[in-house]
Formats: structure tokens, C-alpha cells, sequence
């Protein structure tokens, strides 16, 4: 929900950044405010993910130019784990498996990790195991999947019910999620989506990273961003997602070129 | 006697040593065992199979025989017993405390220790010092000739021991050598899980020789679960001979966390058609330990099956040997074997040589094996940072998720916590 006087939880101004020597964001600005949902579209390749392993700080991208500032610190001044405890979740587009590492003991450790940053109570593994459970309802996912190794032999749509499960137990200030409804069906998409709304409020934000149109008609985005080329090349309100499903991007570009030379005149 | 030998360590080993009047079987094996002694030589690294470990520091070291067993406190060794084991054997330096042992009525299996079981019957004379070859490896003629001690296991015909045999053995001194001893015979049809479990109470170093021989006939069925949790100054040389008779099978798990210098060798012989055998290993060190494991698999006979999964996490400046070789004899047709060595280097100066050796000699045959050397997975400890774990817990737990696998695989859930336990807390450290 949109609130002018509500307070900026995520600014990104010029956002330059390579991997591997290859520049992939060219520039990118980003202003999310709290009680806010975001939704990043744009082609495949466009830097879309990247971004978002930005947000979490993972080291194997360079930022070469700009700021984040997030909840009125600089990001870059906070290790990945520092940020997760400040309230960045980035739920991946392919989370990984850690075999070995159990999952009701990898959660635990996580939530307990953040609880206490937050001054708040640690849960023992028997008190955890209550609440893990009440909130694997909410996303009507087995609990046999706690005994299991950190999403070893779980198919795509239980990894990523697995991701929101992680973001439910943290409940993070700023929420990316990372084509979190690709390889979900129509139910576990409403599921999935359903558990996502109980999680946002006034006071946290969102960011949805998708192709489809189809998550944004459970999850109603405040802004609807296209991405492309490293860039945020066009904004506008929810309806922008239904263009862009009606016309495709190529419609974006035509519109954007016409639009941009009209500023310039 | 012939000393070939300029060697302090054995030099002074050999002057401790009484010849024995001959007169029994056990004293002409001890006998015959000291002629080899005097025969053979220390390995050095000029020895293909002692090429990455050098044992040289031990030679300087001319530590005698342990003697008399000084007195262990319980309150010392009490949180290593388990508590799933209703026998324990406990030795100390070598040799057998019958005060700290718990040889149950059981009415299922003879279990004690040499001296006591030698009037039975000749059945331990025809199998002790068989397996274990002592003419070509000095340590097992070392320990054979000042053999003395020896946890003897019979578990007769189609008998099944339910709770684990505990087998304790616990360096008090230091500064001497001891030579722990085993000998299982499982007649067929039987059943036993065997834990062979070395522990100290001291910080200072000392030698530590073992040899084992197991004998599993017909059907019969042996879980054996090792480990050598030594101090980090001692020095560990253990041998264990084990042969499968037809449909035979034997389960190990070796656990190697201490020594300053440990070397464990392990062959196992598929003499019967259809034996199975799987021999899993994970070693833990850091520091500057150095841990070399050896396995031989010998498949003798046709339908044998054997699986291997050795790790190795190694910390520090330690250095971790793996040396797993595994033979298909020309008549052992239709054998199927795996073999994977895993390791892992916490550190840029941890050092692994692992070497799978395999040599086959039939040719309808499925054989597998793998190596990997490698360091924690980047993205994996990425994960874990990004849900708010330290780059430290996130290590710690992936390092212990790995060596979980091998430690998983010991039925023994008391000894499984212990170890869990030792793991937790050594991977904290780093
Ligand atoms: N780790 C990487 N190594 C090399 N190239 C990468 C890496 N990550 C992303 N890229 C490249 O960056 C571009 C943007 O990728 P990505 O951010 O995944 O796009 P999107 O999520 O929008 O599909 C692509 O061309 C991709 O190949
Ligand atoms: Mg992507």
C-alpha cells in the first residue's frame, strides 16, 4: 500500500555492477517504501536476479558505481549475514541444496540467529518444533520436510515453499522474492501467495521478481518496474503488468522511445 | 638373532624383549614373531607404501614396552562408555583390567580376555596370529612378539550377540609403547557388533600398536566400529586383518580424530563366494596431525560385493593419506565394488594424497570409484550467510554435515552423539 509519508526502507541510485568483468546492471534506481510491493519484470538476462544476489551481498558480484541504502545505512557496509539480521531476505530464484545439514536444524539456527539480534526470546529445538510447524500450515507443507537435508531431493515447488517458509520464520523488512512462482502450479501459487500476503504489513516491503502476470494477480503489486539491459526503464501502477502481458515488451520499448524523445523536445 | 636394524625405536624394543622358553604354541608364535622383527626394518618414505608418511619421528623415540597398568580412574573413562553395550572389555597400555570390564553372563558369545580363554579349547590357537602376517610388517610382528593381552570374542554357531562388545582401550602412560589385541572368530550364521574404541587420559605422547583379526564364516554377520581418539602427541600404527568366508558380511566404520602420526591399515579378504563388505572411514584432523589410512579389498572368490565411502576433513597444517586399493582376483567373476574418497581442506595449507588403486583381473565385473578433493561450496555458505548464520557457523556446520554422512552410518546411537559431540566441538575451533 502506498503511503507518501511512510519511511524509505530501500534506495538505489546508479547501480553499476559486474560479474566476471562483464558490466550486468547499468545504472539502476530503486526507491521502495514501507507498507510498499514492488514488482521487477523484464526479459530474461535483464539483471533482474542479479540484483537481487546484490541486495543479499553475494561476493561474486562488483558494484562499480552507486548506493544502496537500506533502512538508513549503507548496505554495502553489512556483510550478507549482518544484512539477513537487519531484515534483507532474498528468497532465490534456485535455491541449492545442503546435504547433510538438517533442515529443522538449519531454520532453527537462523531463526534463533535473528531473534536474538532482535533482542527477542531463542527457541529450544522442542519449542521450535512447535512453531515451525504452525507456520508450515500456513504454506500446507509436510513436516517430514524438517527431517530432510536443506532442500535435498525437493522438487522446485517445494524448494521455493521452503524459501517463503525461511522468510515467515525471519520475517524480514525487505522481502525479495526471486521468481519465487516459476515451477509452482496453480494452487501452490495460491498458497504460496496467500502466505506471502499474511507477511506484509505497513511496516515492511516487498520486492517480486517475475515474468508472469499470473503471481501479481494474487500478490497486488503498489508499482510494477520493467527491467531491461541493467536498467529500470519504464514504472507505473499494477495495470502496467497487464499491458505488458497483452503486448509484450517490444510494446515497452516502442512506448519508452516515443516517450523519452518527447521529454527531450 | 639377526638385528638389521640401527633403529633406536626397535633397537630398544628388541633389549626388552625376553625370549620365551618355547614351550607352548603362544610362546612360539611370539618367538617366531620376534625372529621377523629381526628380519625387517622401520618403513621409511622410500617405501611405496609408507611414501607420504614419514614415521621417522618415532624412531627417535625409544619407548618400552608398557608394564604393569597403572590405575585408571572411572570418573576418567566414564563418559566414553556406552551405554547400549551390556560387555566391556577395558584395557590399559595394553593390557586387561578386569576390574573395569563387564564380561556379562552370555550365554550367546565367549568373550574375555587371552590368559582366561586359553584353557577352553584350541580354538583361539588355531586362529590367533593367523590372519595378521607378521613377516613382512614389523608392527604386527612387534605386536605379536610381545603379545601378552588379547580381547578374545568366539561367537559360536548361529548365534546372535544383540548389544554392542565394547572393546576400551585407554593409554595411561606415556613415553611406552602398548599392543592392543583383538580376535574375533564369528562361526556361521552368527551375529556381533564390535566396537574398537582408543581413548587417554594423558596429554603427553606414547606408541599405541594394535592388531586385530577377525574371522567370519559361513553367513555370519559383524558390524566393527573403530575409533582412535587419541591425544594429539601419539603415535597410532593399527592393523586389522579381517576374512569374509562364502555369504559372509562385514560392516566397519573407522573414526580417526587423534594421533600426532596415525596409520591404520585395513584388509579385508572376500575368501568365499558372495562375501560383502563395506569399509567407511572419516578422519578429522588438524594442527599437524597426520592420519594415512590403507585399505586392501581383496576379491578372491565370485559374487563379492564391496562399498567404501572414505572422507577426510582436514584442518590446519594437518595432512590426511588415503590409499584405497581393491584386487579382483582372476576366478572373482561378477564382482560389484564402489569406491569414493571424499576430502575436504579447511585451510590453503591442509594437504590430502588420496590414491584409489584399483587392479582388476576378471572381466565380467562392475567396479566404481571416484575421488574428490575439494574445499567448503561457496554458495552454500552464501545460503547460509544470507538467513543470518556467521560465516564461522555456516562453516562449522557444513564441515560437520560432511563427516555426518560416514558417522551417520554407525549403529550405535550413544557412540554416534559421542562422536557428534567431538565433531561439533572440533570444528568450532577452527
Ligand atoms: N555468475 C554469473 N557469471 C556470469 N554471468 C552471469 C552470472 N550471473 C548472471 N550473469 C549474466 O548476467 C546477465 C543477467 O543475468 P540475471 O541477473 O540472472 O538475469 P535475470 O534474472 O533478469 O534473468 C545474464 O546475461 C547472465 O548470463
Ligand atoms: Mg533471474
Amino acid at each position: 500500500m502506498i503511503n507518501q509519508d511512510s519511511k524509505t526502507i530501500l534506495e538505489v541510485r546508479g547501480l553499476h555492477a559486474n560479474v566476471n568483468g562483464i558490466e550486468i546492471l547499468k545504472g539502476l534506481d530503486l526507491t521502495v517504501k514501507s507498507g510498499e510491493i514492488h514488482a521487477i519484470m523484464g526479459l530474461n538476462g535483464s539483471g533482474k536476479s542479479t540484483f537481487a544476489k546484490i541486495l543479499a551481498g553475494h561476493p561474486a558480484y562488483e558494484v562499480t558505481a552507486g548506493t544502496i541504502i537500506f533502512n538508513d545505512q549503507n548496505l554495502f557496509d553489512l556483510e550478507p549475514e549482518e544484512r539477513a539480521r537487519a531484515g534483507v531476505f532474498l528468497a532465490f530464484q534456485y535455491p541449492i541444496e545442503i546435504p547433510g545439514v538438517a533442515n529443522n536444524q538449519f531454520l532453527r539456527l537462523a531463526y534463533n540467529t535473528v531473534q536474538s539480534q532482535r533482542g527477542k526470546e531463542e527457541l529450544d529445538p522442542l519449542e521450535f518444533d512447535d512453531f515451525v510447524r504452525e507456520k508450515m500450515k500456513l504454506l500446507e507443507m509436510n513436516p517430514d520436510f524438517l527431517d530432510r537435508s536443506v532442500n535435498e531431493g525437493f522438487s522446485g515447488g517445494e524448494k521455493k515453499r521452503n524459501e517463503i517458509l525461511q522468510m515467515a520464520l525471519l520475517e524480514p523488512k525487505l522481502a525479495i522474492l526471486d521468481e519465487t512462482d516459476s515451477g509452482l502450479d496453480i494452487d501452490a501459487l495460491r498458497i504460496v501467495a496467500n502466505g506471502v500476503n499474511q507477511l506484509t504489513n505497513k511496516d515492511n516491503a516487498t520486492i517480486l521478481v517475475t515474468h508472469y502476470q499470473r503471481l501479481l494477480d494474487y500478490i497486488v503489486p503498489d508499482y510494477v518496474h520493467v527491467m531491461e539491459a541493467g536498467r529500470i526503464i519504464k514504472t507505473s501502477g499494477k495495470e502496467l503488468a497487464k499491458e505488458l502481458e497483452a503486448h509484450g515488451y517490444d510494446w515497452i520499448n516502442a512506448d519508452d522511445h516515443s516517450k523519452t524523445a518527447g521529454v527531450r523536445l | 638373532m639377526s638385528t638389521a636394524t640401527s633403529n633406536s625405536y626397535l633397537d630398544n624394543l628388541l633389549q626388552s624383549w625376553q625370549r620365551p622358553p618355547a614351550s607352548s604354541w603362544l610362546d612360539q608364535l611370539r618367538a617366531n614373531a620376534m625372529d621377523s622383527v629381526g628380519t625387517l626394518r622401520m618403513p621409511s618414505t622410500q617405501d611405496e607404501e609408507w611414501r607420504f608418511t614419514d614415521i621417522s619421528p618415532l624412531s627417535r623415540l625409544p619407548y618400552p614396552v608398557a608394564h604393569a597398568a597403572p590405575k585408571v580412574q572411572l570418573s576418567d573413562i566414564k563418559h566414553c562408555y556406552l551405554e547400549e553395550a551390556s560387555c566391556r572389555l577395558v584395557f590399559v597400555d595394553g593390557q586387561f583390567v578386569p576390574e573395569l570390564s563387564n564380561i556379562a553372563d552370555n550365554a550367546s558369545a565367549i568373550i574375555g580376555n587371552l590368559s582366561s580363554l586359553l584353557p577352553t579349547g584350541d580354538t583361539i590357537a588355531r586362529y590367533l596370529g593367523q590372519l595378521a602376517e607378521f613377516q613382512n610388517d614389523v608392527f604386527t610382528a612387534l605386536n605379536t612378539a610381545f603379545l601378552r593381552d588379547s580381547a578374545c570374542i568366539i561367537i559360536p554357531k548361529n548365534k546372535s550377540v544383540t548389544t554392542p562388545i565394547h572393546l576400551l582401550f585407554i593409554s595411561k602412560q606415556t613415553e611406552v609403547t602398548s599392543y592392543p589385541r583383538c580376535l574375533l572368530i564369528a562361526e556361521a550364521g552368527s551375529n556381533a557388533t564390535i566396537i574398537e574404541d582408543y581413548i587417554t587420559t594423558e596429554e603427553a605422547p606414547y606408541v599405541t600398536n594394535s592388531v586385530v583379526e577377525m574371522s567370519l564364516a559361513n553367513t555370519a554377520h559383524v558390524n566393527h566400529i573403530r575409533v582412535q581418539r587419541d591425544n594429539q602427541q601419539a603415535f597410532h600404527i593399527g592393523n586389522c586383518t579381517v576374512s569374509l568366508a562364502h555369504a559372509s558380511q562385514y560392516h566397519s566404520v573407522s573414526i580417526t580424530l587423534g594421533a600426532y602420526i596415525s596409520r591404520y591399515n585395513l584388509n579385508v579378504i572376500l575368501s568365499g563366494e558372495g562375501a560383502e563388505c563395506a569399509a567407511d572411514g572419516l578422519v578429522l584432523i588438524s594442527g599437524r596431525q597426520l592420519a594415512d589410512t590403507h585399505t586392501f579389498i581383496d576379491h578372491a572368490k565370485p559374487h563379492g560385493k564391496s562399498r567404501q565411502l572414505h572422507k577426510c576433513i582436514v584442518d590446519g597444517m594437518a595432512h590426511g593419506v588415503f590409499n584405497g586399493k581393491i584386487m579382483v582376483r582372476p576366478h572373482a567373476q561378477l564382482t560389484d565394488s564402489t569406491q569414493l574418497s571424499r576430502n575436504l581442506l579447511l585451510t590453503n595449507k591442509a594437504r590430502i594424497d588420496t590414491k584409489p588403486q584399483l587392479e582388476i583381473f576378471a572381466d565380467d565385473v562392475k567396479c566404481a570409484h571416484g575421488a574428490t578433493v575439494g574445499q567448503l561450496d561457496k554458495e552454500e555458505i552464501f545460503y547460509l550467510k544470507s538467513r543470518g548464520l556467521s560465516e564461522l557457523t555456516a562453516r562449522n556446520l557444513l564441515t560437520y554435515a560432511f563427516g555426518g554422512e560416514v558417522i551417520d552410518r554407525i549403529p550405535i546411537s550413544s557412540l554416534k552423539r559421542q562422536l557428534e559431540e567431538i565433531v561439533l566441538a572440533r570444528t568450532q575451533i577452527s
